[in-house]
C-alpha cells in the first residue's frame, strides 16, 4: 500500500544555498553587470533587481566528449525518399554532423549568454558591497520603511495600561443587567404576591414571611453578580502602520566643467545614490533638484545632469546660488527637509572659494539638515577644499570627504546615519 | 486477461484532485498492476509545488543532495524558463529507491496524476526493481540515507576547509563524472552507519597505502626494478575517478572522500543513462496499459480518458527526420513502440516475426515481458527486439557520416537487405562505451616525474572534443603533477598527445 504525502507546505527554496553558491562564484561579472546597471539607472531606481549576463563559455561544465570528425553512422526516422546507397549533399556548417548534439546532455548548450535576474535585496547587496558600508547601515537601508504605532478600535487583552476604563464599565453595566434581570423579574413577581397577600392578612403571616426571605435569596444572587469581571476588560487598541516621515527635498549639485571626466562622474552618481537611499528611508516624498554648473549653474533634469558634457571654467558660487534662490522659491516652508550633496573635483576659480564658503554658512547651512561636499581628485587638496575645511567643526550638519574610490563614499554619511538611526 | 466485466460506475473525474481521489485511483490502479504480475517497491507518492519540483530538478531529482554552484546554476535556468513559459515542468519525478518515492505536481489535473502514478509507481518502480543493472549498481534502501551522508560530509569539510576548496574539488570530480563508474566490478553494499563508520577507517588506511606507493626505495632495488620496467597501474583503469581516490598522491584524506563520494553519485546514476529507451518505454507502456484496462472495467469516464490519451500521445510523438522539432529518436516513442511490438510477437505473430524471434513468437507476452525487463539495457535491448515491422513502421533509415567522403551516404533502409544492419547501428548509436571517448589509465611514471599518462582509445577515428584541455586540467588538480592525454588508433599507434604540466606540485593548477 502506498503512502501519499503532502510536501507543499515544506520547506521551500531548498535551492537558495545552491543559489547562493552560484552568486559566489561568478561575483565578479555580477558586479559588473550592478557597475553598469548602476550607471545605465535613474538614482531614484534602486528598488528594482537587474538582469545579469553571463557568456556561457564561462558557465560551463566540461566533459569528456567527442569533438567532430572522424565517423559517424546514425539512425534517423520517418525515412521519406531515400533507399540503400544515396548520397547526399552534406547540410551546411554540420561538418561531421555533430555526433553529440542530441542525448548527450540536457544543459541546453545554447550560444547565447546565461541571463539571470538579481532580486532587489541581491542587487543592493552587491551595490552596498562596493560601497563598503558596515552592515548595520545595510540591513537599515535595505529595510523598508519604520513604524507608527496607530488606534484602532478596542481589544479583549492587553497591557493594564492600555485598559479602557470608559468601555470596560459599559461592558459590565451590561453584564450585570443581562445577568441581573431573571432575578429582578421573579423579585417582582414574589413582590406583587405579597402585596396581594397584604390585603388580606398581616405581615406576620407564615406566606408572606416565606415570599420575603425568597426575595432576600433573590437579592443576594444580584449581589453576587460582579461588579467588575475580566470578561469586561476593553483595552485600547494599537497596529503598526509603516511610517515614513514627511517630504524632503535634495540638491545634487555638480561640477560638470572639462575636469570632470566619466570616471569620476560615476562616483559622484554613486555618492547620490547613496544619499537617495538614505532619504528613502526616511522620508515619504523625495524632491531631487539637479544643478550642474561649470561658469554658470543650471538647474537640469537627470539626464543632462549625468551625461551632457560642458567645458570651460569652473565658478562654485553659481550653483550655491542658484540653489539658495531654489530653496527660497520652492521649499521655504518648514514642511521640506533640506538635503544637500555636492560633488566636484575641487579645481575652483581662484577669488570665488571664501565666497562659497560665506554662502554656505550664511544663507544656505542654517536651512539644511544636512550639507555632504565630495571632492574627487586624486591628487593635493584643492582650493575649495581648503576653505570648507573651516565650516568644519562649525556646525553639525555638514560633512565633507575626499574620495579617491567608491569605499570612500560612506563615511561622509556616517553623522547623518547616526541621526537617522536614534 | 480478466473478461470485460459488467460496466461499472466510473470513477469521478473532476479536472481537481484531491487526496481521496488519488487514493481512490491508486488503489485501482494498485489493483491492476498486480494483476498484471507487476512486481515493484513500495510506493510513497508526494505532492508538490512547482517551485519544489524546481528544487528538485536541480539537485539531479534526489530529495536531498550536497551543495553546488552547479545546481544553483540548473535552478536558475530552470527557474526562467519555468517562469517565461519557455518551458513546461516535467509531471513526475521518480526515484530509484525503497520505497519508490514519486513527485507529483500540485497543478497537474486528476487524470494527470493517475497518469503519473500508474507511470512512475508502478512503471518505472517495477523497472527499477526488476532491471539486473538497477539490481547490480544501486542500492535502492540506501541512496536516500547516503546522500544525507554525502551532504553532511561535505558541509562539514566546507566548514573545515573553505567553501571554495570544497567547490574547486567538486568542480573537477563532476567533469570526471562520466569517467568515474565502473562498467564490469560490481559495487558492495552499504548502509548509512556502515558507511560512517568505515569512512575514518579508510580514511587512514588510504592515506597509509598512497605513502607506500611513494616511498623512496633503496637504492639497489630501484635500479633492479627500473630494469623490470614495473607498471603502474598493472593493469590499465578505466574508472578515472576510482584511481584518484585510491592512487593521487597529494589529495589528504578529505578529498578522497570526496571524490568518493561523486563516483557513488555517478554510479547510481549510470544505469539510467543505459536504460533510457527501456526505461521509459516500459512505464508509458504500464501506464497505457493499466489505465486501459481500467477503462474496460468501466472505472474511467470517457473525460479522463481524453485527457489521458492527449497528453500520452504527445509524450510518444516521434517527428521525422525531416520536421524544425526532430530532436533525434524520442526514447519514449521508441520504447512504447518496441514493447508494444513485443506482445504483438507474442500473441499474433506473423510469418516474419517467426522467421526473427523464433524464441517469443506466439510465447505468453508477460513472461517474455518480464525476462526482457530484467536482463536488458538499451544496446542489447534494441539488437534483440528491434522487429522488421517496426522498422518498417517508424521508416528508420541509416547515413553514414565519414569526413574523408564529401557526400553523405544512405547506409541501410528499412528493406530486407537493410534490417539487420540499421538495428546494429541504432543499438550501437546507445552504447555508451562509443558515444563517448574511451579513456583510461594508461600508466604513471613512478620514478621519474610522477606524470600520468591517460590512454585515450580512439573510436571510428572520431578525435576529442574541444574541452579536452580543460579536461586536463581538471584531471591535473586532482593528480597534482604533470597529466598526458594520448589518443591511440585501433592499431594502438600513437596518433595525438596533449598535456597539462603542474609547474609547482605544491599549488593545484586554477582551472578556469
Amino acid at each position: 500500500m502506498a503512502r501519499i504525502i503532502d510536501r507543499r507546505f515544506d520547506s521551500k527554496n531548498k535551492s537558495a544555498v545552491n543559489r547562493q553558491r552560484f552568486m559566489r562564484r561568478f561575483k565578479g561579472q555580477i558586479r559588473r553587470a550592478v557597475a553598469d546597471a548602476i550607471d545605465g539607472r535613474s538614482i531614484k531606481d534602486l528598488d528594482n533587481g537587474e538582469s545579469v549576463s553571463i557568456p556561457s563559455r564561462d558557465l560551463s561544465e566540461p566533459h569528456f566528449q567527442h569533438g567532430s570528425g572522424g565517423i559517424w553512422e546514425q539512425v534517423f526516422s520517418g525515412n521519406d525518399q531515400f533507399s540503400t546507397g544515396d548520397e547526399i549533399q552534406r547540410p551546411m556548417g554540420g561538418g561531421g554532423s555533430g555526433g553529440q548534439g542530441k542525448g548527450a546532455s540536457n544543459e541546453g548548450e545554447s550560444e547565447d549568454d546565461f541571463v539571470f535576474q538579481l532580486s532587489r535585496e541581491e542587487f543592493l547587496d552587491v551595490f552596498f558591497e562596493d560601497l563598503a558600508l558596515p552592515n548595520l547601515v545595510k540591513t537599515q537601508l535595505a529595510q523598508i520603511p519604520e513604524y507608527k504605532s496607530q488606534r484602532a478600535g478596542y481589544a479583549n487583552d492587553g497591557v493594564p495600561t492600555n485598559l479602557n476604563l470608559v468601555r470596560s464599565m459599559r461592558g459590565a453595566l451590561g453584564r450585570r443587567l443581562a445577568l441581573g434581570a431573571p432575578y429582578h423579574g421573579r423579585i417582582r413577581e414574589l413582590q406583587a404576591e405579597i402585596d396581594e397577600l397584604l390585603k388580606t392578612r398581616g405581615p406576620e403571616d407564615e406566606e408572606v414571611k416565606r415570599l420575603q426571605h425568597d426575595i432576600g435569596v433573590l437579592r443576594a444572587k444580584i449581589e453576587a453578580i460582579p461588579f467588575l469581571d475580566t470578561f469586561d476588560l476593553r483595552y485600547n487598541n494599537r497596529v503598526k502602520i509603516p511610517q515614513p516621515s514627511t517630504r524632503a527635498v535634495m540638491f545634487c549639485l555638480m561640477d560638470v566643467s572639462g575636469s570632470m571626466d566619466e570616471e569620476k562622474k560615476a562616483t559622484a552618481k554613486r555618492f547620490f545614490m547613496l544619499l537617495y537611499l538614505f532619504l528613502t528611508r526616511t522620508y515619504e516624498h523625495i524632491d531631487v533638484v539637479f544643478i550642474r554648473h561649470h561658469t554658470v549653474a543650471k538647474e537640469v533634469d537627470e539626464e543632462d545632469f549625468f551625461h551632457s558634457r560642458e567645458s570651460g571654467g569652473t565658478v562654485v558660487s553659481s550653483a550655491l546660488d542658484l540653489m539658495r534662490d531654489v530653496i527660497q522659491e520652492r521649499y521655504a516652508t518648514g514642511l521640506w527637509n533640506i538635503y544637500g550633496a555636492q560633488a566636484s573635483d575641487g579645481d575652483n576659480w581662484e577669488n570665488d572659494s571664501p565666497r562659497c564658503r560665506e554662502l554656505l554658512a550664511q544663507s544656505i547651512l542654517p536651512y539644511m539638515q544636512y550639507f555632504a561636499y565630495i571632492e574627487i581628485t586624486p591628487g593635493e587638496p584643492q582650493n575649495l577644499w581648503r576653505e570648507y575645511e573651516k565650516l568644519q567643526g562649525t556646525t553639525a550638519n555638514f560633512a565633507m570627504q575626499r574620495i579617491e574610490s567608491y569605499a570612500d563614499i560612506y563615511p561622509v554619511f556616517r553623522e547623518l546615519f547616526k541621526k537617522t538611526l536614534v | 486477461m480478466v473478461a470485460k466485466k459488467r460496466a461499472r460506475k466510473p470513477l469521478p473525474s473532476p479536472s481537481e484532485w484531491t487526496f481521496e481521489l488519488i487514493e481512490e485511483y491508486h488503489r485501482e490502479i494498485a489493483r491492476v498492476a498486480a494483476d498484471y504480475g507487476l512486481d515493484t517497491y513500495p510506493n510513497q507518492i508526494e505532492l508538490i509545488t512547482a517551485e519544489q519540483m524546481m528544487d528538485a530538478y536541480s539537485s539531479v531529482g534526489m530529495p536531498v543532495n550536497y551543495h553546488h554552484w552547479s545546481f544553483g546554476k540548473q535552478f536558475i535556468s530552470t527557474e526562467k524558463g519555468y517562469r517565461r513559459g519557455q518551458m513546461g515542468l516535467a509531471y513526475e519525478i521518480v526515484i530509484n529507491s525503497n520505497p519508490c518515492i514519486a513527485y507529483l505536481m500540485e497543478e497537474n489535473t486528476m487524470p494527470m496524476q493517475a497518469l503519473v502514478i500508474a507511470h512512475a509507481s508502478y512503471g518505472h518502480n517495477s523497472f527499477f526493481k526488476g532491471n539486473y543493472l538497477f539490481r547490480t549498481w544501486t542500492n535502492a534502501d540506501a541512496i536516500i540515507d547516503y546522500l544525507i551522508f554525502a551532504r553532511n560530509y561535505l558541509s562539514h569539510c566546507e566548514e573545515r576547509y573553505g567553501e571554495e576548496e570544497v567547490e574547486l574539488l567538486l568542480d573537477s570530480c563532476h567533469a570526471l563524472m562520466s569517467v568515474g563508474v565502473d562498467r564490469y566490478k560490481r559495487p558492495p553494499k552499504l548502509s548509512l552507519e556502515k558507511e560512517q563508520m568505515r569512512q575514518k577507517e579508510r580514511e587512514e588506511y588510504l592515506q597509509s597505502q598512497v605513502n607506500a606507493l611513494w616511498r623512496t626505495l633503496p637504492q639497489i632495488e630501484a635500479k633492479a626494478s627500473a630494469q623490470a620496467e614495473r607498471r603502474f597501474p598493472a593493469e590499465p583503469e578505466e574508472n578515472l575517478l576510482y584511481f584518484f581516490e585510491k592512487h593521487a598522491p597529494l589529495l589528504e584524506p578529505w578529498q578522497r572522500e570526496v571524490v568518493r563520494i561523486v563516483r557513488k553519485v555517478a554510479q547510481y546514476f549510470f544505469p539510467q543513462r543505459q536504460t533510457q529507451v527501456m526505461n521509459e518505454g516500459w512505464a508509458t507502456y504500464w501506464h497505457y496499459t493499466l489505465l486501459n484496462t481500467l477503462y474496460d472495467e468501466g472505472l474511467l469516464a470517457d473525460n479522463f480518458m481524453i485527457e489521458f490519451l492527449h497528453s500520452h500521445t504527445n509524450v510518444v510523438m516521434q517527428p521525422a527526420y525531416n520536421t524544425p522539432w526532430y530532436r533525434g529518436i524520442n526514447p519514449y516513442a521508441l520504447g512504447f513502440a518496441m514493447w508494444t511490438d513485443i506482445r504483438r510477437i507474442c500473441e499474433h505473430p506473423t510469418e516474419e516475426d517467426k522467421r526473427w524471434f523464433p524464441e517469443i513468437a506466439g510465447s505468453n507476452w508477460r513472461e517474455t515481458f518480464d525476462f526482457a525487463m530484467r536482463n536488458f539495457k538499451d544496446e542489447s535491448f534494441i539488437a534483440q527486439y528491434l522487429s522488421p515491422k517496426l522498422m518498417r513502421d517508424l521508416r528508420l533509415f541509416a547515413i553514414m557520416d565519414d569526413d574523408r567522403e564529401s557526400r553523405l551516404k544512405v547506409s541501410a533502409i528499412h528493406d530486407d537487405r537493410g534490417y539487420a544492419r540499421v538495428r546494429e547501428i541504432l543499438s550501437e548509436q546507445y552504447n555508451l562505451g562509443s558515444r563517448e571517448p574511451y579513456i583510461q589509465v594508461w600508466d604513471v611514471d613512478l620514478r621519474g616525474d610522477r606524470s600520468l599518462t591517460l590512454r585515450h582509445q580512439a573510436y571510428k577515428r572520431r578525435p576529442m572534443g574541444d574541452a579536452s584541455d580543460e579536461m586536463l586540467r581538471h584531471v591535473a588538480r586532482l593528480w597534482g603533477f604533470n597529466v598526458r592525454l594520448e589518443t591511440v588508433d585501433d592499431a594502438g599507434d600513437l596518433l595525438s598527445t596533449r598535456e597539462c604540466r603542474v609547474e609547482r606540485p605544491q599549488k593545484l593548477p586554477q582551472v578556469a
